[in-house]
């Protein structure tokens, strides 16, 4: 029913999406937890810096990302010069830009869950001697558990949703760039509207059972509580 | 007072010379030109042309769905005649109004020498082309580059752009060494205006006609009318010809 070439976008979809969703939980954790618990005056800043993706269109995003990861960009010199070339047309150079655009669907829950916790817990582990790093994975992580899952999810899909960006700097190189979204606008460009069917099929059908876990979960009752 | 009711003297009577509109879609390629006939277009005649710039493939999905656009000038020859025969062009009202020349660019001067010999010496990063199964300027990449013969050889450095545009855009920031464009888009007043170019010659791929049609939404407005016909006029003629379009 699929062509190979869709699997082949599908796999490469569900690959960018998880990576991007790992390397998001390394970096958007700590960044979220000092959002959360800083009282720095440039606290604002920061955070709205971490929700402009939010806002500003794909276009625009993947406009600078091209230039400044080109050959004559700050990112595409820095790279460069580490001898690993320039980034457009490559996956790395997607999931760079994937980083970018999903960072704050993996803040926002991430600081919310975080700051949901208090200051109560902290304080008893502490007085219990706890290490701060000892405090962060035996208490913080378990009560954040929630968040994470949904700042996991929302990061995964939203990746898998990404469009603008991805035409921008990708190339569309089967295989390598040419992602599951990419591909659905590239059949419908090309008239086969049978196969956009198809494969937007497969994509409705993914992201409303993400949603749907996602939001029964939500729903639940907490047991514990 | 007085000067109020002459300022609504006057914008009633710009109103009125605005006689009518026609919303036209164009195809991105032919982007700068349209402006510029557009302005004149309204000049002598007084209608307004309201343009909207993209992809053949999606103007046509658009149009299919209802879109209100009451003049099409597509990319291609194959489009306006499925419009026509599906019903939502006005039978008999498709013209070419341009032929569309195939251009090797660089952003960087003396990087393609006259005669293109840089694709076979293979020293650039990536060669970015339109996409071959939706623009008819990718179509006749694929084509030179096999009577070429070095389509192999080129391909694993391809990049695609969705439209012709993007495919410059990714030259045009220095991402790809070199790309496939239309010379329209690096072409005025008669000259490459930057970087360097090989124009392929045209014995290279099939012509790349560019046909536009009157769409049935158009059909009765004599600014579509007007439009379509001043396309055919020697005006409109000499500014295609300026940005590097052949006619037929």
């Amino acid at each position: 029913m699929l062509t190979d070439s869709d699997l082949q976008a599908i796999w490469l979809t569900i690959r960018l999406a998880g990576i991007t969703t790992l390397i998001l939980l390394l970096i958007g954790t700590p960044i979220a937890w000092w959002l959360a618990r800083s009282r720095a005056w440039w606290k604002g800043p920061v955070g709205a810096i971490v929700a402009l993706p939010l806002v500003l269109p794909p276009s625009v995003l993947g406009f600078y990302l091209l230039l400044a990861m080109g050959p004559n960009g700050p990112f595409g010199q820095l790279t460069q010069s580490l001898g690993l070339g320039t980034l457009p047309f490559t996956f790395w150079g997607l999931v760079v830009a994937s980083v970018f655009y999903s960072l704050p669907f993996m803040v926002q829950p991430l600081q919310n869950a975080f700051e949901g916790i208090g200051e109560r817990p902290l304080e008893v582990a502490a007085t219990l001697r706890a290490s701060p790093l000892d405090t962060f994975f035996s208490v913080v992580l378990p009560l954040a558990k929630p968040g994470f899952v949904t700042a996991g999810i929302l990061t995964f899909a939203h990746t898998v949703g990404e469009f603008g960006v991805v035409l921008m700097i990708g190339g569309n190189i089967p295989g390598v760039t040419r992602v599951a979204s990419v591909q659905i606008y590239d059949h419908v460009e090309a008239m086969e509207y049978g196969d956009a069917h198809r494969l937007a099929a497969v994509m409705l059908i993914f992201s409303f059972a993400v949603l749907l876990a996602m939001y029964t979960r939500r729903s639940q009752p907490r047991r514990e509580a | 007072m007085k000067r109020l009711s002459a300022l609504f003297i006057s914008l009633l009577a710009s109103a009125g010379l605005h006689a009518g509109e026609v919303q036209v879609a164009v195809a991105a390629n032919f982007t700068a030109p349209m402006q510029q006939i557009a302005t004149e277009f309204a000049k002598d005649t007084g209608h307004k042309a309201v343009l909207s710039f993209g992809a053949t493939g999606k103007f046509y999905a658009q149009i299919v769905n209802g879109a209100p656009f009451e003049v099409f000038l597509a990319a291609d020859d194959t489009t306006p005649a499925r419009l026509e025969k599906e019903g939502h062009a006005v039978p008999g009202s498709r013209f070419t109004y341009a032929v569309g020349k195939l251009v090797l660019w660089s952003a960087k001067p003396d990087f393609v020498d006259a005669r293109g010999e840089i694709l076979k010496d293979g020293k650039f990063n990536k060669l970015s082309i339109a996409n071959p199964k939706t623009a008819p300027y990718g179509a006749a990449t694929i084509e030179t580059l096999k009577k070429l013969q070095l389509l192999a050889a080129v391909q694993p450095k391809f990049v695609q752009g969705e439209n012709i545009s993007q495919t410059l855009q990714f030259v045009f920031t220095g991402n790809a060494d070199l790309g496939f464009i239309a010379l329209s888009q690096v072409f005025k007043d008669g000259k490459i205006t930057e970087g360097s170019a090989w124009i392929v010659p045209g014995y290279y791929h099939e012509p790349i006609h560019q046909d536009g049609a009157i769409l049935a939404k158009g059909k009765g407005n004599p600014a579509a009318a007007a439009l379509a016909a001043y396309l055919k006029g020697d005006k409109a003629k000499a500014v295609i010809k300026s940005f590097g379009y052949d006619l037929r």
